[in-house]
């Protein structure tokens, strides 16, 4: 008998590898349990709720101003995505509208944080698979929009200048030149990505058919953003319900119907593009005017009534369902939509059958923030 | 010749008189913090948002963790010897971030980075969030903020070079 054979029929028990709490490339604390065959992944048990804070029920004690920094702190790294999402849920819930110039600081600002988030996930995903120097290119330029956060709203992470009914700061003068700058250099960091990652062919081969996940798949399990766009179905919540005023600008919605992790990668790179095409365009048009409709200074609820209202995350689709009571100045219950939560749950589909080093690439590619998920 | 403190190392006579001859006198752990406190290897370990300005302050070219000697990250306990503990401690961590601190070999220390780790933070309200750090673990340095910034990490850190070298 060849020694092939004889390895081959070998009885192998499965064993377990725990991955986590405390593990970097869980990016922040996730518990998966990965029960193993050899070196071939049998299932991955994802255990959450190490970063559970309770933020859903702090809503309730909070009033719907005081609420806008903790969601930030939901996805910590898209900055002013999700109080965005968070106020225009409220807008929906007191009627309120905000004017024509805080929509397009919105707008501007959102995008940024778009790119933001992008910038890191390349970077850690870069990072996660070894190719340490391709990640500080990344958190490199990321920088240049830490920097305008700071100038916008005094933080560099969590940028929580969004208020009911607009802002609460205009964009300072020196905002202007830094963002044309960063527009400006743009495509030349994408051709300096993509010749530290994109043509690197270690990279290549450990994201090519790596973690596939199907369009029949990732709809049914409610899979979201850009990595249901790189699994070829194309939809985007900014060009098909557009909120804000989304519906005045042109860009395109980068899809790949490759489904892999490589697909994933792509998308996001050339998601970054088209975020800069619409930031470009805003600050062409962006008008003069108030930044902050008149509100009343205690937002109340007119009536008992819920909205739910969903953006377009850099993770996904980021809801918010506000059950409002009637005369009350705070949400009765809240609710998130945690695209990141809801990405996670295919992870041990894509992963059963690989190798187990593909766990940390195809977690790194769904691109889960843990704080979302937990919430 | 029976050394007990500093400051009888510097009034001996003995001592002196080696000094003067070119033999340099001074005490192992003087030594040793001298070298521990340049050089922190900190653990990796993440748990909300401020991980996210240590990644950038270790990672960052602009902020350039190596020129204090703390650029090496590790992420395994037995390797570290400075726990950041950053984001906040909610109950499920509390018991696991224990036994990170348990698995790292002596001496080490624990810095709190961030509102979450001081006090709770902002979640402190909430029914999930231990109010703090230093109920489970002792905090050498607090650095406050929310989120910290690189530069606040960076001289939280130089605070405790300084709590090490026995200057604080
Ligand atoms: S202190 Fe603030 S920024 Fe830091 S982990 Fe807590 S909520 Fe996040």
């Amino acid at each position: 008998m060849s020694a092939e054979k004889a390895t081959h029929q070998l009885p192998t028990d499965h064993y377990i590898v725990n991955v986590g709490p405390q593990h970097p490339s869980t990016h922040g604390g996730a518990h998966l349990q990965t029960v193993l065959d050899g070196e071939i992944i049998v299932d991955t048990v994802v255990k959450l709720g190490y970063v559970h804070r309770s933020v859903e029920k702090i809503a309730e004690s909070k009033t719907f101003t005081q609420f806008i920094p903790y969601t930030a702190r939901l996805d910590y790294l898209s900055g002013c995505l999700p109080p965005l999402a968070y106020t225009q849920a409220v807008e929906k819930l007191l009627d309120i509208f905000p004017t024509e110039r805080a929509e397009y600081i919105r707008i501007i600002m959102a995008e940024f944080s778009r790119i933001s988030s992008h910038l890191l996930c390349i970077g850690s995903l870069a990072l996660d698979l070894g190719a340490t120097t391709a990640c500080i290119y990344c958190v490199r330029d990321r920088e240049q929009i830490m920097d305008m956060f700071e100038m916008v709203g005094g933080q560099r992470l969590l940028l929580s200048f969004l208020r009911v009914g607009g802002v609460s700061h205009d964009l300072p003068e020196n905002f202007y030149p830094a963002a044309r700058r960063f527009i400006k250099e743009l495509p030349k960091m994408i051709d300096e990505y993509h010749a530290v990652i994109t043509g690197n062919e270690i990279l290549q081969r450990r994201l090519k058919g790596v973690g596939r996940l199907s369009t029949e798949d990732a709809l049914a399990y409610g899979v979201t953003g850009p990595n249901l766009r790189a699994s070829g179905f194309d939809y985007d919540i900014r060009r098909d319900d557009p909120y804000g005023i989304y519906d005045r600008f042109k860009f395109e919605v980068p899809i790949d119907s490759g489904g892999d992790a490589w697909a994933r990668y792509l998308v996001r790179v050339e998601e970054l593009v088209q975020s800069a095409r619409i930031i470009e365009q805003a600050l062409d048009s962006l008008p003069e005017g108030d930044i902050c409709a008149k509100t009343p200074r205690l937002l109340k609820a007119p009536e008992n009534q819920d909205v739910y209202h969903h953006i377009e995350s850099s993770k996904g689709e980021l809801g918010f369902y506000i059950v409002g009571a009637a005369g009350k100045d705070k949400p009765h219950r809240l609710h998130v939509r945690a695209p990141s939560f809801i990405n996670l749950q295919v992870l041990p589909m894509i992963c059963r059958g690989a190798k187990f080093q593909d766990l940390i690439t195809n977690i790194a590619t769904l691109d889960p923030v843990l704080g979302e998920a937990d919430r | 010749m029976v050394l007990k403190n500093e400051a009888d190392l510097k009034e001996d006579a003995d001592v002196k008189l080696l000094e003067n001859n070119g033999v340099f006198c001074t005490w192992f752990d003087k030594i040793w913090n001298w070298g521990r406190a340049r050089s922190f290897w900190p653990l990796n370990y993440s748990c909300n948002c401020c991980p996210i300005e240590m990644l950038v302050a270790g990672g960052a070219p602009r902020f350039d963790i190596a020129r204090y000697g703390y650029e090496v990250f590790r992420a395994s306990p037995r390797q570290a010897d400075l726990l950041v503990l950053a984001g906040p401690v909610t109950l499920k961590m509390a018991p696991v971030v224990r036994r990170v601190w348990l698995q790292m070999a002596e001496p080490k220390w624990v810095l709190a980075m961030g509102n979450c780790a001081i006090s709770g933070g902002p979640f402190r309200d909430g029914y999930s969030v231990l109010p703090g750090g230093d109920s489970i673990l002792p905090i050498d340095v607090y650095v406050p903020g929310c989120p910290v910034r690189p530069e606040a990490l960076f001289h939280g850190m130089l605070e405790l070079k300084a709590k090490v070298e026995g200057k604080r």
